[in-house]
C-alpha cells in the first residue's frame, strides 16, 4: 500500500514537473515572440513608428488600462466600463476596413487622437504625430495577427447627397427593415427589445447607442464617420457591417434618419418636423412588399 | 533706510524662505487619477511637472473630453481629495545673520533637524460638464490654514475651446508652473523671480509666483498648442478681505511647436502690470479694511521657453522688473516726500531649469537663477545691491507609479547668494539640504 501511495506521490511529482516545464517553455517562445514582435513598424503619412521607441509612451500613458500585456487587464480596467480594448486579438471598432479586417495604422492614428466618446479613452490630441506612430507600432506588437494578415482595404465612401425629406423616409423605413429599432429603440433611445441582452465578443454587457444623448459616435462625429460605422460594423460588439445589406445610397438615407433623431439642431430634425416623422412601428406591415430580412443585424 | 533695509533683510529672507517653503502648495492630484484610471504618468513628466497631456487636461478645464468628465459618471463614493505632505530632514544655513546677544554682530546660523512641509488638502475636479472647480486649504507646518487656491471655471464657452472664465484665487497662468516645481526645499523650492523685489522695496503685489484673487480668461486651441490668458486682479497679493481698491492684470500667450523625436517645444510671453497701495489708512493706530490709498504703478514682463531634447528638457524664463519709485524706497504716497536721489528700480533676470527624465519614476533637476540690478532704488546704492545667483540641484526617485497615490524620495540642494544684502554691506548667503518622503493620496 506504502509502495502504491510512493509510486502515486512520484507520478504526480511528474506531471507536475512536466506541465511546469511546459509552461516555462510557453511562456519562454511567448518572450521570445515578443521579442520578435518589437520590431513591429506602423506607417501613417510619412511617418514611421517604432514598437521599440513606444514601448516607453505605452508605459507612460496606457499601460493602467491596457494593461502590461496589451490584453486590456490594466489595474485599472476592473473600473472601467466599457472595458479597455484588448489587444492581444487585434479587433478594434473604429477601422475605414471591412468588417473581420485590420484597420489601417491610420485608423489607429485616428482613434488615438481622437479618444472614444463616452468612454474612458480620452483624446490624445496634444501627443505629438511621432509619439503616436511610435504607440501604434507597440499597440501591434502584442498580436501576431498583424505579421500575419494585412489590413484590409478601406471602404468607399461616396460623396454625401443632399437631403431629401424622401431620403429621411426611406431611412426610415430601413431602421425598420434593418431593425436597428431591436438594439437601438423605435425612437433611437437605446431600449430596444434586445438592449439588455446584448454582449460584446468577450460576454461582457453592452448598451447601444442612445441617438437622444447629445454625445458623439464612438467613431468620430461627422456623417461620413457614421456612414462608415454602418459599412464596416464596429467589431467586438453587436453593432454589425451592413455592407453586405445596404447600398450606399441607402446608407447615407439612414445617415440622414439617424441625424434626425438627435436631440442638436439640423436640417434632418428640421425636415423630419415638418413631415411629422413619428417613431417607426415594428408591427406595421411594409408599406411595399415584403422586404428581404437581413441575415445579420 | 538703506541700513534699516539691511539690518532687517536677512531674517525677512530667513522668514520669507521658510514660509513660502511652509506655504508651497503644488498640484499633483491622484484624484484625477482615480477618477479616469490614469497613471501619474498620463499627465506628469514625474508628478507635479505637467506634460504636454496634463496642460491640456488642464485647460480643458480637469477634463479629458471623452464625454465622461461630469461627475455623474463617478461612483458616488468617490471624492475628488488628495492630501499632499513631505516629512523631511533639512539643513538650512544663513551666514550673516545680526544676533543681539553678539551686540548685533553677524553670525552663520546653521540649523538642521527632521520636520514637516505644510499641507496641502486638494480637491477638485468638475462639477459638472464645463463647469470645473479647485479648492485648496493649505497649512503651514504648524496646522495655520488659509486657501491658497479657491476658484470655479466656465470651460468651452459658446462650444469653443477658446473661451474659458475662471474666477477666485488662482495660481497667474505661468506655463512654468511655480505649484508645480520639482524643487521643494526652503531655498529651491520657489523662483526667485516670480517674487523678487529689490533691497528697500515694499511692494508685495508684484509677485506673480503667489495666487491672486481676479478673474481670468483664457482659451486655447484643440491641441492646446496656441494658448493665451487675460486676468484682471485685485492687487492684494491674494489676500481676502478688500484690503485695497487697486487692480492689476496678468496676460500670457504662448505657442508650441512640434519639433519631430525631440518633443513639444514652447515659447510664449508674459505681462504683469498694475497698481497697488503704498500706505494704509488707520483708525486708532488699527488698520481700516479698505483704507488702501496711494496707489503707484508697477509691472513685469518677459518670455519664457519649454524646450524638450527627447528625455532632456530646459524650462527658460526672462523677466524684466519696473517698480515706481515710492515702492522702490517704501515711501507712503500720502504727502511724504521721496528721499533724495529716489528712482524707481529697475531689473533684469532669468533662469535655466534643466530636467532629466529618465523615465516617469526619475529625474534629475538643476536650475540656476540670475537676478540683476539695472537701476537701484536710490542713486547712492551699489549697483549690485540685491543682484542674486541661486543655483539648486536634486533629484526626485518614485519608486511605483500608478493611479492610486503618489510618492517621492527627494533630495535636494540649494544655495542662494544675495549681494551685499547683510547689515555688514556683505554677501548675504543661504543655503538648503534636504531629503524627504513626498507623498500625496
Amino acid at each position: 500500500m506504502r509502495t502504491k501511495c510512493n509510486q502515486a506521490k512520484w507520478v504526480l511529482l511528474g506531471v507536475a514537473l512536466f506541465l511546469t516545464l511546459s509552461a516555462a517553455s510557453w511562456a519562454q517562445m511567448t518572450e521570445y515572440q515578443e521579442n520578435q514582435l518589437l520590431g513591429m513598424e506602423s506607417h501613417v503619412g510619412n511617418l514611421t513608428g517604432h514598437a521599440t521607441a513606444g514601448a516607453a509612451l505605452y508605459k507612460r500613458f496606457c499601460i493602467g488600462c491596457h494593461g502590461v500585456i496589451g490584453d486590456g487587464e490594466g489595474e485599472n480596467a476592473q473600473w472601467i466600463d466599457p472595458k479597455p480594448r484588448n489587444f492581444t486579438i487585434a479587433q478594434f471598432k473604429c477601422r475605414s476596413t471591412p468588417t473581420g479586417t485590420l484597420p489601417l495604422d491610420q485608423d489607429l492614428f485616428d482613434t488615438i487622437g481622437r479618444g472614444i466618446s463616452n468612454s474612458n479613452m480620452p483624446q490624445w490630441r496634444p501627443l505629438t504625430a511621432e509619439d503616436k506612430v511610435n504607440l501604434i507600432a507597440y499597440v501591434k506588437h502584442f498580436s501576431t495577427r498583424w505579421t500575419t494578415e494585412k489590413p484590409g482595404t478601406p471602404i468607399e465612401i461616396p460623396p454625401e447627397p443632399e437631403v431629401t425629406a424622401d431620403r429621411i423616409k426611406t431611412g426610415q423605413a430601413l431602421y425598420k427593415r434593418l431593425e436597428c429599432w431591436k438594439c437601438h429603440g423605435v425612437e433611437g433611445r437605446a431600449n430596444g427589445p434586445s438592449a439588455d441582452t446584448l454582449q460584446d465578443d468577450q460576454n461582457r454587457p453592452i448598451k447601444p447607442f442612445n441617438f437622444h444623448d447629445n454625445t458623439k459616435f464612438k467613431c468620430g462625429s461627422t456623417d461620413r464617420d457614421l456612414y462608415r460605422i454602418f459599412m464596416t460594423g464596429l467589431d467586438g460588439t453587436p453593432m454589425p457591417s451592413f455592407a453586405d445589406n445596404i447600398k450606399p445610397d441607402e446608407a447615407w438615407d439612414l445617415v440622414f434618419y439617424l441625424r434626425s433623431l438627435q436631440p442638436m439642431h439640423s436640417k434632418e430634425k428640421a425636415i423630419a418636423k415638418q413631415l411629422g416623422l413619428k417613431p417607426i412601428d415594428p408591427n406595421a406591415p411594409a408599406p411595399n412588399a415584403p422586404a428581404s430580412q437581413p441575415e445579420n443585424k | 533706510m538703506l541700513a534699516y533695509a539691511r539690518r532687517f533683510l536677512p531674517g525677512f529672507v530667513l522668514l520669507g524662505f521658510l514660509s513660502v517653503g511652509c506655504l508651497k502648495s503644488a498640484v499633483a492630484i491622484p484624484a484625477f487619477a482615480r477618477k479616469y484610471g490614469l497613471p501619474c504618468s498620463a499627465c506628469h513628466e514625474t508628478w507635479p511637472k505637467l506634460n504636454v497631456f496634463g496642460q491640456t487636461f488642464k485647460d480643458n478645464g480637469y477634463q479629458l473630453m471623452n464625454d465622461r468628465d461630469s461627475p455623474i459618471w463617478q461612483n458616488p463614493s468617490y471624492w475628488p481629495i488628495t492630501l499632499r505632505i513631505t516629512p523631511n530632514w533639512h539643513r538650512e544655513s544663513t551666514n550673516r545673520v545680526p544676533i543681539d546677544e553678539a551686540g548685533g554682530a553677524e553670525q552663520r546660523i546653521t540649523a538642521h533637524g527632521f520636520d514637516l512641509s505644510g499641507l496641502d488638502i486638494l480637491t477638485g475636479g468638475t462639477l459638472y460638464n464645463n463647469i470645473s472647480f479647485l479648492l485648496v486649504p493649505s497649512s503651514d507646518n504648524t496646522g495655520a490654514f488659509h486657501f491658497e487656491s479657491a476658484w470655479a471655471r466656465f470651460d468651452n464657452l459658446l462650444k469653443s475651446p477658446w473661451l474659458n472664465v475662471k474666477m477666485g484665487k488662482f495660481e497667474l497662468d505661468n506655463v512654468i508652473s511655480e505649484k508645480r516645481i520639482e524643487t521643494i526645499s526652503n531655498n529651491g523650492g520657489f523662483y526667485q523671480l516670480y517674487h523678487f523685489v529689490p533691497v528697500g522695496d515694499n511692494n508685495a503685489f508684484g509677485a506673480i509666483g503667489d495666487n491672486q484673487l481676479g478673474v481670468e480668461v483664457g482659451g486655447h486651441s484643440l491641441n492646446d498648442r496656441t494658448r493665451y490668458s487675460v486676468s484682471v486682479l485685485s492687487s492684494n497679493d491674494g489676500n481676502v478681505g478688500l484690503p485695497s481698491n487697486s487692480y492689476s492684470t496678468f496676460v500670457t500667450a504662448s505657442q508650441a511647436f512640434d519639433t519631430g523625436k525631440l518633443g513639444v517645444d514652447r515659447v510664449g510671453a508674459y505681462v504683469f502690470a498694475g497698481k497697488a497701495p503704498t500706505f494704509n489708512l488707520n483708525s486708532g493706530g488699527v488698520p481700516v479694511s479698505g483704507g488702501a490709498r496711494g496707489n503707484k504703478s508697477f509691472h513685469r514682463e518677459g518670455v519664457f521657453g519649454l524646450f524638450y531634447v527627447k528625455k532632456l528638457d530646459f524650462s527658460l524664463f526672462y523677466q524684466h522688473g519696473w517698480d515706481n519709485e515710492f515702492f522702490g524706497t517704501s515711501t507712503p504716497a500720502d504727502g511724504t516726500p521721496l528721499p533724495p536721489g529716489a528712482q524707481a528700480p529697475t531689473w533684469n533676470g532669468g533662469f535655466i531649469e534643466t530636467h532629466y527624465t529618465v523615465n516617469p519614476q526619475m529625474i534629475f533637476i538643476q536650475r540656476s537663477e540670475w537676478v540683476r540690478m539695472s537701476r537701484q532704488p536710490l542713486a547712492s546704492n551699489p549697483s549690485d545691491l540685491g543682484d542674486i545667483d541661486a543655483y539648486t540641484f536634486g533629484y526626485r526617485w518614485y519608486p511605483f507609479m500608478f493611479s492610486r497615490a503618489g510618492f517621492a524620495f527627494h533630495n535636494e540642494y540649494s544655495i542662494v547668494r544675495q549681494k551685499r544684502a547683510a547689515l555688514s554691506g556683505l554677501n548675504l548667503t543661504n543655503s538648503s539640504l534636504m531629503f524627504g518622503f513626498d507623498f500625496d493620496f
